[in-house]
């Protein structure tokens, strides 16, 4: 199309070039699509192509699918749910433009997307410009509580410390590797695992803390740097928090110099089913993972989703994992709340949201915050040679999401709380809300 | 890794039971332990596989080892647990007699790390005598981690029995352990015991002797020091070792990505953005061919990538002929139009695979002699990487010779030394393109085959390579292959050495300078071609 | 100053600029003016996107200027692109002040939460606007100059040449990924509050951002026409088109690579610097190889070395990039860019605004104008000279 513009504004003469020009700013706003009011519009704001395509697609298939099972049942307020997907294509600046282009041009009633914090970063200030309404299902390092996002994935304190708790207690663990990428999540993830670990009275010699590039393939030397750390006579185990696309070498690394579960066991924070399908799981089993959700947890509706979710997706091998539970607890919310006070305007479902519940995955009941984070079971389990995961431990009691750390010296006395304070970032020493948080 | 090397032994013992073991069941402290497995918690468990172990029992071998791999079923209701056999026959755990199915109710008894410790350490007390070596060292090595006081009679008679010396060793590491951690030894056995740990100067050693307790005599402790420190100075010396090592695989893992690149950029002079596409393909190539084999022809896994390296040349290879012929040779003379293309091309073909693959990563398993790892002296080599060095090095002779001595490898030298002059003598010069891009990029393919067994398979594999292939290829001296050579070996090693000081991160941006800055110095590479040819 | 205004505008020239001063004028009133919901008003989210457009085709003109112009072609031109924005983010950061989530007057949010106790010596001064505003130039600058000068110096050319700058903007991918580095790892800087005290999001200071695009855009593109025009720019040509000719003449190349080198870079900064407010977020992976390539590509599809073609490809692909992916086309988007490029490669090689020069030009300049680019060619423009060897 805008090679003919060129074309033409080429073969035209100077005057008729302003009228171009002002044809073409004029006709900028011919181009929003009208809104048909018989559909609620939902936006899908995952990638579909670049780096994170391998995590986010799945996603977007079960936004797809919750709408399609939503619409068999009546739709919501009498009107049929319709999804909007675009591709921000891993690309950070896009994701704002995207979300920008979903919120003001397709009048999109809330969102659900994001995976990676940067892209929840960059599309943060869109949405509190706008006012619309984020659903984040990714577990992530917590410090932030905002009005218009919801975060249905775990904040630090509902994967990292339970983990290591458990690992402390059942395999008597002293000393610590946190192994992590370079980059915000396993950062903060280990500030905190470090700060606790120390008030439990673990030595500074004991923790070992190591970063890698993304993308990191060439694991040989830090697998051998954990082995020699391991070596100090002390029950040792690695804490990961290395991104998606790096774990499949540091997994075939461990199995191949022979790092046994037995001996120095991993926990990880990133590995799901997803991760694992690219694996021969038979080396590694008996590494951990921490996570809310597992596929292979037994309960009636778990097995429900499974199953619809599968003939959904014409795969009888469809995996199931952990964001996936978020976005189906998040998006039951969001109904319930819209239904509760019939409206889709912003404002008042951000209202209602607080407080709402609905039922997870695995046979509890999960409840939305005031500090707009989530209630969730943490579940501890190892890796089967199926390339599931045997739940070896679960939390008696949902755990509720800290949007702000214990840990972190800046952050220990704030809290999060859109229904009384109506601030994310209160501080209950000085009974003040920071920053522009109002 | 030990059922392997137990399966057949296992299925012998289990014969022998179901021959002297058919009288009717009775109730003792055997059977109790049997039906600790029915609650399905993991102390019960533990507590029944330690009473099983040391009940002397002839089924207690065939219930660990079958709790180790998950076949040990037990059904709640009647509190009865099964043996699931690998031959899928069950016997009844508790009596040994054959059953005629495990009911439905039933499930795998479930592990946690803990428990399988347990199992390694009574597996290893019930292994010590097995009639099969490699089952022999493997009990001794996991009696030597366990080190528990009552397994000390099974080590002593095993020792006494065993005939072969690496076995005996291992075994005479397993008893030194055992009483270093004795409370009642004499001081004596104890230094003698320090001296035959110190001797196996390996991580695990070091990890025995720095963590002896407090309890032990003076003495002791000082010569545990001594050791610990012994070995740590070893252990420093073999560290450069490993680095050297682990350079000269990364080295080999960059050489294989680059030199599929080294002939259609270093050769022809194509800036092929395509390339890293052409190493997933391959990738990808392997995976179907081992999903073929999973579903057909299961006997085959091991021979996959046997079968999947020609498969992946020719694919590879057909592709690069075809882009050649429709894109690249229009675009001959203007290289970085050559740029553009293919980086479009690459768009094009990332997309395809993951529209017809999907997004996420599809596993791709190692042969069985490509997993695990040996030990040489200190360090340890893995297998895939050892292979994968062999590999590449063969790839590269084989393509040197083919450059050298076959027609076609002659007439690609003539071709990009000088094509007027080759065309003069009669060269098809537009088919010789045709075929070296074709050679490139089934080289890549071929990469695609081996990096398929350490990394991702996935739409964005090649896009991990593609940097670090230019960087390899300009470093070395653009159109020679000697250069590529000794480039991807330097900057592995150089990594290699750097990474332990710097950090991944840090040690790969002073890879990065010093490659600008080399280039500075030699601005035509390590192995630059002489000659008016050179000069623009 | 007037005739070197007169010589570096012909037709095509004007025309260009009028357009855009047109657009960056019309536009912004349209947004601001005209009630929302006008068929004429232009949504605030289209005068964002076009600014980010705009900033793009500043980037692009940088590039032309070295790669059309001097056969300059970087790799890594993306780098002195965040280099500015970086710059600029770091002012737009220390503008929040106690508005951040932890209210730390000094620090950045990021910073508080990584447990830094005072704010690193290079983030000194980037409160104030001017500073910040110089760093914008001479960060990229210094960083181009430093380059160039060891690069040109050594006579690294051609390809070896692309793939350093490559591995420039490579390696600083990986620093600034860095938490360690200081300026917010992988997130970078974002959630910015206000800039000389207007509110960032406002329609307002949106419609003036995308106003000034235009205008640095224009002024962007009237220095590099000063300069292909001039003396100056017939030396660069010369020296694109054979460098070792010009050398043996008497000219310093290195000299004139460096200056054009940096200047460009400088360009390229400021275009980073405009594009951080209007989009939100400057992160790391701005610094990666494929942007910088892609801004290469934006060139090539509008054409090398006619300056109109590199703004309008940049447009052009980026409007594409934007269209695809949303809606029914967006699984299939990275086809049909993967396709444009191909096919832009093979059916016009010359761009879209080279092409159609060459459609209008007379038979007789058509010819003098093809010989000059196979010229141009055969003496290798940063190109590997492995394949044609002619005697």
């Amino acid at each position: 199309m805008l090679t003919k513009i060129a074309h033409n504004i080429a073969t035209m003469t100077r005057r008729r070039w302003l009228a171009a020009t002002a044809g073409l700013a004029l006709g900028f706003a011919i181009s929003p699509v009208l809104a048909a009011d018989d559909t609620i519009k939902v936006g899908v704001l995952h990638s579909l192509s670049g780096t994170m395509a391998i995590s986010e697609t799945t996603l977007k298939d079960t936004i797809l699918f919750l709408i399609d099972e939503q619409n068999k049942k009546g739709g919501v307020l009498g009107k049929k749910l319709e999804a909007v997907v675009v591709d921000p294509a891993s690309n950070w600046p896009l994701f704002a433009e995207k979300a920008r282009e979903l919120i003001t041009k397709d009048k999109v009633a809330v969102v659900f997307g994001c995976w990676t914090s940067v892209s929840r970063k960059s599309v943060l200030p869109v949405f509190k410009e706008l006012n619309s309404i984020l659903f984040y299902p990714v577990q992530y390092e917590g410090e932030e509580s905002e009005r218009n996002v919801f975060y249905t994935g775990a904040a630090p304190n509902q994967q990292a410390i339970p983990a290591v708790d458990y690992l402390m207690k059942e395999d008597k663990v002293k000393r610590w590797v946190l192994e992590g990428t370079d980059y915000v999540y396993p950062r903060t993830t280990n500030k905190i695992l470090e700060a606790y670990l120390k008030s439990k009275g673990v030595a500074a010699d004991d923790i070992m803390i190591n970063y890698t590039p993304f993308g990191f393939a060439d694991w040989q030397t830090e697998v051998s740097k954990i082995k020699a750390f391991g070596s100090a006579g002390k029950k040792t185990a690695v804490v990961s928090t290395i991104n998606g696309d790096a774990n499949v070498p540091f997994y075939k690394e461990l199995g191949n110099q022979g790092i046994k579960a037995t001996d120095i066991p991993v926990v990880a924070f990133s590995v799901g089913e997803e991760e694992l399908a690219g694996i021969d799981t038979k080396p590694l089993v008996g590494h951990l993972a921490a996570w809310n959700y597992f596929e292979s947890i037994k309960t009636p509706a778990n097995e429900k989703f499974i199953k619809e979710w599968q003939a959904y997706t014409k795969n009888p091998k469809r995996t199931t994992n952990d964001p996936m539970e978020a976005h189906v607890i998040g998006f039951n919310m969001w109904v319930k709340a819209v239904e509760k006070v019939k409206s889709t305007d912003a404002d008042k479902v951000i209202d209602a949201l607080p407080g709402t519940e609905a039922p997870n995955l695995t046979g509890g009941i999960s409840k939305m915050l005031p500090n707009h984070h989530i209630t969730k079971p943490v579940f501890i389990g190892e890796i089967k040679g199926d390339g599931q995961f045997n739940v070896v431990y679960k939390t008696k009691d949902l755990v509720p999401g800290d949007a702000w750390s214990k840990e972190l010296d800046g952050s220990k006395d704030l809290i999060g709380d859109w229904v009384g304070k109506k601030c994310g970032n209160y501080n209950v020493k000085t009974n003040k809300c920071l920053g522009s948080g109002s | 890794m030990l059922a392997r090397f137990i399966a057949p032994f296992h299925a012998f013992l289990l014969a022998l039971v179901l021959i002297a073991f058919t009288g009717p069941a009775f109730a003792g402290p055997f059977e109790d332990a049997v039906a600790k497995f029915t609650t399905d918690d993991f102390s019960d468990s533990e507590e029944a596989v330690d009473a099983i172990a040391s009940s002397g029992s002839p089924l207690a071998y065939p219930i660990i080892s079958a709790l180790k791999d998950e076949r040990l079923m037990f059904d709640a209701d009647t509190k009865k647990v099964y043996i699931k056999q690998e031959d899928g026959k069950a016997v009844d755990a508790a009596t040994g007699a054959p059953v005629d199915a495990i009911p439905d109710s039933a499930s795998a008894v479930s592990l946690n790390n803990k428990l399988r410790r347990h199992i390694e350490a009574a597996l290893g007390g019930l292994t010590l005598q097995s009639p099969n070596l490699d089952a022999r060292i493997s009990a001794a090595k996991s009696v030597f981690k366990s080190h528990e006081e009552a397994a000390l009679p099974a080590v002593e008679g095993a020792l006494a029995k065993e005939t072969d010396r690496t076995a005996k060793a291992f075994l005479a590491q397993a008893r030194a352990a055992i009483i270093l951690f004795k409370s009642d030894a004499a001081e004596v056995d104890k230094l003698e015991a320090v001296a035959t740990i110190r001797s196996r100067g390996d991580q695990d050693a070091l990890a025995m002797l720095s963590d002896i307790g407090t309890d032990q005599p003076p003495a002791v402790a000082k010569a545990a020091a001594s050791a610990v420190s012994s070995i740590q100075n070893s252990l420093a010396i073999w560290s450069g070792v490993q680095n050297a090592w682990y350079g000269l695989s990364l080295g080999s893992v960059l050489l294989l990505a680059a030199i599929g690149l080294a002939i259609t950029f270093g050769v022809m002079g194509v800036i092929n953005m395509a390339h890293g596409e052409m190493v997933m393909l391959g990738a990808y190539t392997t995976f179907v061919v081992q999903e073929v084999i999973r579903t057909r022809y299961p006997g085959l896994f091991d021979y996959s990538l046997l079968i999947a390296v020609p498969l992946a040349f020719l694919v590879a290879g057909a592709i690069g002929v075809l882009i050649e012929r429709s894109i690249i040779r229009f675009l001959y003379g203007r290289p970085l139009e050559t740029l553009l293309a293919t980086w479009g091309l690459s768009l094009v073909l990332q997309q395809a695979v993951r529209t017809i693959f999907g997004p996420t990563n599809r596993e791709v398993g190692n042969p069985s002699w490509m997993s695990g790892a040996f030990e040489l002296g200190q360090i340890t080599i893995t297998y895939n990487r050892l292979w994968i060095l062999c590999f590449t090095l063969a790839v590269f002779v084989i393509l040197l010779a083919m450059l050298r001595f076959t027609a076609l490898g002659l007439e690609m030298r003539a071709v990009t030394q000088n094509r007027r002059m080759a065309a003069s003598m009669g060269i098809a010069t537009s088919r010789v393109d045709a075929l070296t891009f074709g050679l490139g990029s089934g080289i890549a393919g071929i990469a695609g085959v081996a990096l398929s067994q350490i990394d991702n398979v996935s739409p964005n594999l090649g896009q991990g390579y593609i940097i670090d292939s230019f960087m390899v290829v300009v470093f070395g001296g653009v159109g020679n292959l000697w250069g590529t050579l000794v480039g991807a070996f330097t900057l592995g090693i150089a990594n290699k050495f750097l990474e332990p000081v710097a950090g991944a991160v840090l040690g790969k941006i002073a890879i990065l300078v010093l490659i600008i800055l080399f280039i500075q110095k030699r601005p035509r590479g390590l192995f630059a071609l002489k000659g008016r040819a050179v000069e623009a | 100053m007037p005739h070197v205004l007169t010589r570096s505008l012909d037709r095509a020239a004007t025309t260009f600029v009028v357009v855009v001063a047109a657009c960056g004028i019309l536009i912004p009133l349209s947004n601001l003016l005209l009630p929302v919901g006008s068929v004429f008003q232009v949504p605030t989210y289209l005068v964002a996107l076009w600014g980010k457009y705009v900033c793009y085709a500043i980037l692009a003109l940088s590039i032309d200027l070295i790669w059309g112009y001097c056969g300059i072609l970087s790799l890594g031109h993306g780098a002195f692109f965040a280099l500015g924005g970086y710059a600029m983010g770091m002012y737009l950061m220390r503008q929040i002040g106690t508005r951040g989530v932890y209210g730390n007057p000094i620090l950045p949010d990021f910073m508080v939460f990584l447990n830094w106790q005072k704010l690193p010596w290079y983030w000194y001064g980037f409160d104030m606007f001017p500073f910040a505003a110089l760093m914008v130039v001479v960060v990229p600058g210094l960083l181009a100059f430093g380059f160039g000068w060891f690069a040109f110096r050594s006579r690294v050319t051609g390809v070896y040449l692309s793939i350093i700058t490559q591995a420039m903007t490579y390696a600083l991918l990986l620093a600034f990924f860095r938490n360690d580095f200081g300026f917010g790892g992988n997130n970078g800087l974002t959630d910015f509050k206000d800039i000389l005290g207007f509110n960032v999001q406002a329609d307002g200071t949106r419609a003036a951002l995308f106003a000034l695009s235009c205008l640095f855009l224009i002024v962007a593109f009237l220095l590099c026409r000063a300069i292909v025009t001039s003396k100056l720019g017939k030396v660069l040509i010369a020296i694109r088109d054979a460098e070792s000719r010009t050398r043996f003449i008497g000219y310093r190349v290195e000299s004139y690579k460096l200056f054009v080198f940096t200047l460009s870079a400088c360009m390229a900064g400021v275009a980073g610097a405009l594009y951080v407010p209007q989009v939100g977020i400057i992160n790391p992976s701005e610094f990666a190889p494929g942007n910088s390539i892609e801004a290469v590509i934006w060139v090539a599809v509008g054409g090398r070395g006619t300056l109109i073609g590199a703004a309008l490809g940049a447009i052009v692909v980026n409007y594409a990039k934007t269209f695809f992916t949303s809606g029914v086309l967006a699984p299939y988007w990275l086809f049909m860019l993967g396709a444009l490029f191909i096919l832009v490669t093979l059916l016009l090689p010359k761009g879209i605004v080279g092409t159609f020069n060459s459609w209008r030009m007379p038979m007789r300049q058509k010819t003098i104008a093809a010989d000059a680019v196979s010229a141009a060619r055969e003496d290798g423009v940063s190109e590997p000279k492995m394949a044609e060897q002619g005697p």
